[in-house]
Parts: structure tokens; sequence; C-alpha cells
């Protein structure tokens, strides 16, 4: 399997041949920033244009197709059109804040994204509490969310803030919980270790029946923490017109727009990380020949594809529930979900204790 | 009828009866009426349990009042009251909405039009008119010069403010004021401009967290005073506009007023005419019905259901637009007939929206009637109990999702209804999901009228041949009542021999249902107001006449 430690420990070597060690980390976090925003923009092109296809396709509808070949340009379009637009400032609004809310956002999900786990040798930000952290930094957003309800100056930004946090610190217990079920399995925080150790199974696989159970409770707890239907409470359009960000307009709203798709991206990104190897290709133990086969397939494809797969069923729930109500939405969590999130916590303590895994 | 004369003297000997109308007509002086009313509505021999209509009416020497009232009991006998004010300067009736919760609504909509005050009407504001309009628009005396009601830019003031009129033991009548809401509501406004309003409909919450405590409905914002402009013009003008009234019960709006007025004629309507309407009619309703459940899935957060609804939709205003040349606002129906023959592919576009609607329906209940958040979004949500629905006069799906048999289709057979075997659709529910899963079965019912007629179209004429080239109505009134998507359509008019009428008024269905918006929706959170009128299904233009 190619490794990118080699490239990027070649470039390290080679600058420090040039300059001292402050210059040659000076270089590299500038060019790993633009890479990290590079990416966060591509991606959430992709995502746009990945979501409205899905979307269409689910409606009996072609989707975008004036803009370039089947409307593939349409994104570009619609990213310029929401750049050149003009932000209002809106009275009564409390300034600072309601500025400073979207960059909270932005800023908590761009972090999120530099710890993932791209390739092998890819990843930026590597340390031994890696997912703890990541938990850590996704929780702020909700800190964005509620400013930004509460600094509009707006009734129904005001209530969609409100229940936007109500449900993400809610379903955050779930989320830590199911992730935590795989912690106690694998024994590490840190993100790389996390990925070896899915080189004979993914942990899916050898945690059979509760880390099942972890990954299908992650699954709801996140689309809850992305704020996704059938969980889009926060945005009700129906409702409170688009909940917590009504006031933003131009790249304001955009922050909020692109944050939300990324988000989809991150916490695919973790799902893929946690349960389904992370850019591990696909192995069985004792299918040698298989598994040389499918080390072939780089290993940022394979972390790209396993998350657009869980993105797809993710976007797949979007457009196929109508959305639950809030008090359904917490009663859910708090006497369903949660409940079973423990249970399970103890059941693969159990398993682990036992050895009762592959 | 003569029993029923008996009884109505021995309770009330000062009311004078008028021979002639379609049904008996009382008089009741002004005085006598909320007494008169009390004992319509307990007495167990008279059981006038509905109140049809309320139509505001001013004979330019007087003014005063028409309730057209129904009997459940009593095999639907319609039985109208007309209640003259004393004075025609400064009008007052006793409000009836004591007695027929409907009246809330409908005299306000009477005071904001006529200004007749009703005593004790607990929030006498105007309806649909701001609060700072100068003259009651359908009195026959209004100046409507626009230098006295100018195109106002200010916002309305004092928008919660209210008033009621009591009368004292000596006879003096009194203006208590009122506010909608308390000093400290947290009130929440929805609309006019909003996702889920359905129009240009205002509304607004007071809420306790997500629950919320009171609705308070304003409409008015796309009023067009179709029945002011009726009065200008002649029978063959004014068909145009029920179209544009509830524009999902097009073609049966307008064989409601066609109806009333070959009836006022006495026109015979060709039977291949009947049926061409009646098959319109039908189609019509699956067409709401389809859009109904393509919305209320929508304003559930469930999009992809609403496409679903569309695309079979396309199909009906496919049909509309081959026979009628329009997919809105066709305008198909005309005085002793229908405008134009069938399109030659009809019967075949219809046998293969027959041959296609049992499959999509079980995909719509598999998509989203099945799904578990949409059954407990729906659910115990909005509980109208039967009597409620009687009394606020909720008819259509709405009311039969409370299991009050109301169909008018059936309690008034009109066109070919009779010959036609159909069972009515009754939920037991009460709530939500009991109204939308009407509307579903009703789909199939209207696909079985359908499928009775489509090979049975008699050939003959599509126009009655002894049309008047210039209609003119004798002086007289009368009511007509149809099944439109949304529950029983009203017109009434009234001739004083012209060629155009003297008054016209068309009583909506929609205008009921927003009557019961605050009842149902007391208790409940947010989301479910929305759900509470996605699933009550009102279209703004038709409250908004």
């Amino acid at each position: 399997m190619f490794d990118f430690g080699k490239w990027t420990t070649a470039f390290n070597d080679f600058l420090l041949g040039l300059m001292p060690e402050w210059g040659a980390l000076l270089i590299e976090c500038v060019l790993i920033a633009v890479a990290v925003l590079g990416a966060y923009t591509v991606l959430a092109l992709f995502y746009i244009i990945y979501e409205r296809k899905l979307c269409a396709w689910f409606q009996c509808r072609l989707g975008p197709m004036r803009v370039g070949k089947w409307g593939l340009l349409q994104v570009f379009a619609d990213m310029f059109k929401i750049l050149v637009k003009e932000i209002i400032s809106i009275k009564g609004t409390d300034k600072f804040l309601f500025r400073l809310a979207p960059f909270i956002v932005i800023t908590s999900s761009v972090v999120m994204l530099a710890c993932l786990p791209w390739g092998n040798g890819l990843q930026i930000i590597n340390f031994n509490i890696g997912i703890f952290f990541m938990l850590a930094v996704s929780s702020v957003g909700v800190l964005g969310i509620l400013l930004a309800g509460w600094s509009s100056n707006n009734k129904y930004t005001l209530i969609g803030a409100m229940r936007s946090g109500a449900q993400m610190v809610s379903y955050e217990i779930s989320l830590g919980l199911a992730l935590m079920t795989i912690v106690v399995f694998s024994g590490t925080m840190n993100i790389s270790e996390l990925v070896w150790g899915q080189e004979s199974a993914w942990f899916i696989f050898q945690g059979h029946i509760p880390a099942i159970i972890a990954f299908l409770i992650y699954i709801v707890a996140a689309t809850a923490e992305t704020n996704r239907g059938p969980f889009d409470l926060p945005e009700a359009e129906h409702e409170l017109v688009a909940g917590y960000h009504t006031e933003y307009s131009g790249i304001t709203f955009g922050f909020y727009y692109l944050a939300e798709y990324l988000n989809l991206f991150i916490v695919s990104g973790i799902a893929t990380l946690m349960f389904l190897g992370g850019w591990m290709p696909l192995h069985v133990p004792g299918w040698d020949a298989f598994n040389n086969v499918m080390d072939y397939i780089p290993s940022v494809v394979w972390f790209l594809g396993k998350s657009f797969f869980i993105s797809f069923v993710i976007i797949w729930f979007k457009w196929t529930f109508p959305r639950v109500r809030i008090d359904q939405l917490l009663a859910f969590e708090w006497k369903y979900l949660m409940p079973l999130a423990l249970a399970n916590l103890v059941l693969m303590a159990v398993f682990v204790a036992f050895g009762w895994h592959f | 009828m003569s029993d029923i004369k008996e009884i109505l003297s021995g309770i009330c000997p000062e009311i004078e009866f008028t021979e002639g109308g379609e049904s008996l007509q009382v008089s009741v002086p002004a005085q006598k009426w909320h007494d008169f009313a009390r004992q319509l509505h307990d007495d167990p021999r008279l059981g006038f349990d509905v109140l049809t209509a309320v139509v505001g009416m001013d004979w330019k020497e007087s003014v005063g009042v028409m309730y057209y009232l129904t009997s459940t009991s009593r095999g639907w006998d319609i039985l109208e009251v007309k209640v003259v004010a004393d004075d025609v300067k400064a009008p007052y009736i006793h409000t009836v909405s004591d007695i027929w919760h409907v009246a809330g609504f409908q005299e306000r909509e009477v005071y904001d039009f006529f200004g007749i005050r009703f005593i004790n009407h607990p929030d006498m504001r105007r309806m649909f008119l701001r609060n700072d309009w100068v003259g009651h628009p359908l009195r026959k005396d209004y100046d409507a010069d626009p230098k006295l009601n100018p195109i106002r830019l200010d916002d309305e003031v004092n928008e919660d403010d209210t008033c009621s009129y009591v009368e004292d033991e000596k006879g003096k009548i009194k203006k208590v004021p009122g506010k909608v809401f308390a000093e400290n509501d947290y009130v929440v406004n929805f609309g006019p401009q909003h996702p889920s309003t359905h129009g240009v409909m205002r509304m607004r919450a007071s809420v306790d967290g997500e629950t919320i405590t009171k609705v308070d409905m304003m409409s008015g914002y796309i009023h067009r005073g179709i029945e002011k402009l009726c009065e200008g013009l002649t029978y063959p003008q004014i068909l145009h506009f029920t179209d544009r009234m509830d524009y999902m019960s097009a073609h049966q709006n307008r064989h409601c007023l066609c109806a009333c007025i070959e009836k006022a004629l006495g026109l015979e309507v060709p039977r291949r005419a009947q049926v061409i309407r009646v098959m319109m009619d039908e189609l019509m309703r699956i067409s709401s019905h389809l859009l109904a459940f393509g919305c209320t899935a929508m304003d559930l957060g469930g999009t992809t259901a609403f496409f679903y609804g569309f695309r079979e939709r396309e199909q009906v205003l496919d049909i509309f637009e081959k026979t009628c040349g329009a997919r809105m606002s066709m305008n198909y129906n005309v005085i002793g007939g229908v405008i134009a023959d069938l399109h030659p592919d009809f019967v075949k576009d219809v046998k293969a929206l027959l041959a296609i609607m049992p499959e999509r329906l079980k995909e719509y209940h598999k998509l989203f009637t099945g799904n578990i958040i949409a059954q407990n979004r729906l659910k115990g949500v909005g509980m109208l109990s039967k009597e409620d629905a009687i009394n606020y006069a909720i008819t259509g799906p709405s009311g039969r999702g409370s299991n009050w048999s109301c169909d008018c289709r059936k309690v008034h057979p009109y066109a070919v209804y009779s010959e036609l075997k159909f069972d009515e659709v009754l939920e037991t529910g009460c709530d939500s999901f009991a109204r939308y899963m009407v509307r579903m079965r009703e789909i199939e019912t209207s696909c079985q009228i359908l499928e009775q007629l489509v090979d049975n179209i008699p050939a003959g004429d599509i126009r009655a041949l002894n049309v008047p080239k210039i209609i003119k109505l004798p002086a007289g009134h009368w009511y007509q009542q149809v099944e439109a998507s949304r529950g029983t359509f009203g017109v009434y008019i009234e001739s004083d021999g012209q060629k155009n009428p003297y008054r016209v008024h068309f009583q909506s269905p929609c205008f009921n249902l927003i009557g019961v918006m605050d009842l149902c929706c007391q208790g409940h959170m947010i989301a479910d107001l929305i759900t509470i009128g996605a699933a009550l299904d009102f279209v703004i233009p038709d409250i908004d006449r």
C-alpha cells in the first residue's frame, strides 16, 4: 500500500536542508492551511451537486441540467452568486455576535476536517486523544448556532436556536457513547492507531453485535447532530422559515450552508474511521490474494468512497422521512437512544473482557 | 312542513312566514332573534344544528342578515331566517356565535362589509379590511372614492385591539374594548408571507415555550371583493370569478353558480352536460386531494412525497387542458351546460388515469402514510369532535374526518349524483390523520364514480338550447350547494329582475375551516400548527373572496 508519509517526510527533509526548523514549520503550516481550505471548498461544492442530484433522483426529477454538462457547473454559478450577494445588516441585532457566529460554526468544522485520516500517511493532526478532541471541537459548533439565533433578535431564529441547543446537546451523548463503544473495543483514541487496528478487518466486523448496534446509533445521532432531516427542526422551513439563520444573507448565510454540508462529510468520515476502517481497504482474514488486490486501490479513494456512501444514506433519510416534532425528538433520545447506547457500551465491555470478538 | 310552522309559531308568535321561496322562510324581529335561535338549536323537535350560511343584506330601506339553517336530524331540511336590524343608520343584531360557533367569523365578515354590529359578540373586529377602513363596502350607499380609502403604505395600527358590544338592562348598547392577546404573551407571527400558510394568510400564535396557547387568524390580504364586483356585472360575466376562489375546486364552484342561475331560470340542463360536469367535478377533486396529500407531506418535512402527488396531478391537468384549454381557471361550465364538447382523447385519458391510480395510491401509502414519523405527527393532533365539527359547520373531508356524514352529494344530490353508486367516506379518528385518510380514500371514491361514467357519457347537446340571450333572473333569491373539494360550497343570489344580480354571496368551506384553527391548535406545539393547517387544507383565495 502506498504511504503518503514518504512524500511528506521527503518534503520536510528538503525544507530543513534549506532553512531553519521554524521556517520549515511555517511554510508547512501555510501549505496545509491552504490545502485544508481548498479541500473544504471543493468538498462543499461536490456535496451540493451530490445532494441535488440524489434528491432529484429520489423525487423523479433530473435536478440541475442547464449549466454545464448535466448541470455540473451549476454549483459554481451558485457559489459566485452567494459570494457577490449583499451582506445585509439588520437593525436591532447584536452586531458583534451576529458577525461572529458564522465564523465559530465554520471554524469548528474546519478543525474537525483537519483531524480526519485522509489516506495512508495523509493526516494533519495525529495525537493520542484524537477522537476525543474531535468530539470536543464538534460541540463548539452549537455555540455558533445559539449565538446566531440569539443575536438576530428574531423570534424564528430564537426558537430555532433553542431547538438546536436542546437537540445537539442531547444527541451528542448518544454520539459520544457510540464512539466510546469502539474506543473500549480498540483500546485507543489515537486516530492512526484506530485505523491500523482495523488492518485485519474493520471494527464493524471485528466487534460484530455491539459494534453494529453502535454503528446504527451513531448514524441516527450523527443525522441529528448535523441538523439534517428528519431531525432538521432548528431550520424547519415550514415552521420557522429558515430557523436560526433566517436573518443571514450572502456569504454569512453561505458559511452555514457550507458548514452543514461539511459536517455531513465529517460525520460520515468519523463513521468511516470508527466503524468502516478509515482509509483501510477491505480486508478479510485469510484471503490474502483478495486483500492484495484491495490494497491496489489507493487509500484516499477508500476513505472518500466510504464517506460518500455514508453520506448517501444520510441524504436518503432526509429525502424520505417527514420531520419529527421537538418533543418526539427529545423523547426518542432520552428514553430510547441513550439508554440503548449505555447498555451497548456495557455489552461491548463484556465482550472485550471475555474476548468474544474476532 | 306545516307541522314545523306550528312549532315555530309556538316558540315565537311574532315571526312571519314568507311563501313562494324554495325552502321555508321566516322573518324574525331583531329583538327576539337570539332566544328564537336558541330554541331552533336546542329544541329536539327542530334540531337546527348547522348554520349553513350567514348572508349580510342591504335592502336599501333596511339592512339585515339572512341565516340559512340546516337540521341534520330532520333530513337536512333548510330553513331561511331573515333578521332585519331596527335601525338602518346604526344597525345592531344579537350574535348567535354562542349557539353556532361558526357564526363567530361569519358575523365578523357581515360587520366588515355591512356595518351591522353584533351584540355580545366576543371579538367584533373587521374580518378582511383594515381597522382604519372608511365605510362598509357592500352597503348600497358605499362611497368608493379612492380619496377616502387610499392605498396605505403604513402599518396597521392597533391590530391587537378588539371590542365587543354589550347591552345593559335598559337596552342601551355599550362598547367594551378588549385585547386579542394578553400583555406578556410571546406572540409568534406566521405570514402573510410564510412557506406553509398555503397562500397569503396570516396567523399569530401566542406560545409558551413551544406550546401554543392561542391562535389569531388574520385574513384579507388577497381579498378581491368578488361579491361587490358581481353586483355590477351580468350573470355570464360573473361566472369566471368562481374559478378564482378555490382554484382547486374550480369546476365544482362554477357548477354551483351555474346550477343556482339555472334553478332561478328554470332551465333544464341536457344529460350529457350533467354527466360531463360530474366527471369534471370528480377529476377536480382527485387533483385537489393529490395536492392536499403532497402539501401535507411537504408541511411535515417529507418533500419527496410532494413530487409523487404532483406527478399524478399533472395527468389530471393534462386532461383539463385538452378539453377546457387551460390547466387552472378552466372556465368550463356555462349557464345551461358546458362551453365546449369533450376532447376526443378524453375517455382514453381518463381510463389511463383510472388504470394507474390504485397502484400510485399504494405507493403513497408506502412512502408516507405508513411511515412511523408521519403517523406520530398526524395522529391525535388537532382533535375536532363531531359536535364541534357540526357546530363550526366544518364540512367536506375535514368534517367527515370527525365522523360527520355531511357529503352534499348524498344529502342534497344534484346533477346525476343520485344515480351513482358510491359510499360516503367517513373516519372516526377526529384528528389530522383521519382528515388525511378521508382525502386519500376520497380519491378512490372519485375514481369509482369516474369508472361508472366514463363508458356511459350520453350523446346529445352540451348546452341547453333555450338559454335566453340576455339573462335576467326573476325577482327573488336562491341558494344552491355543491360538494366542492374542501366542503360544501354555497351560492346565494338575490335578484331584483335586472340583468345583474342585486346581491351574490359565496359561502366558501375554507372560511369555516379557519374558524377552528384556534380550537384545534390550543395545547399543541408550533410544528402542530402547521400540521393542523395542512390537514384542514384551506385554500386562501377561497377565504378571501
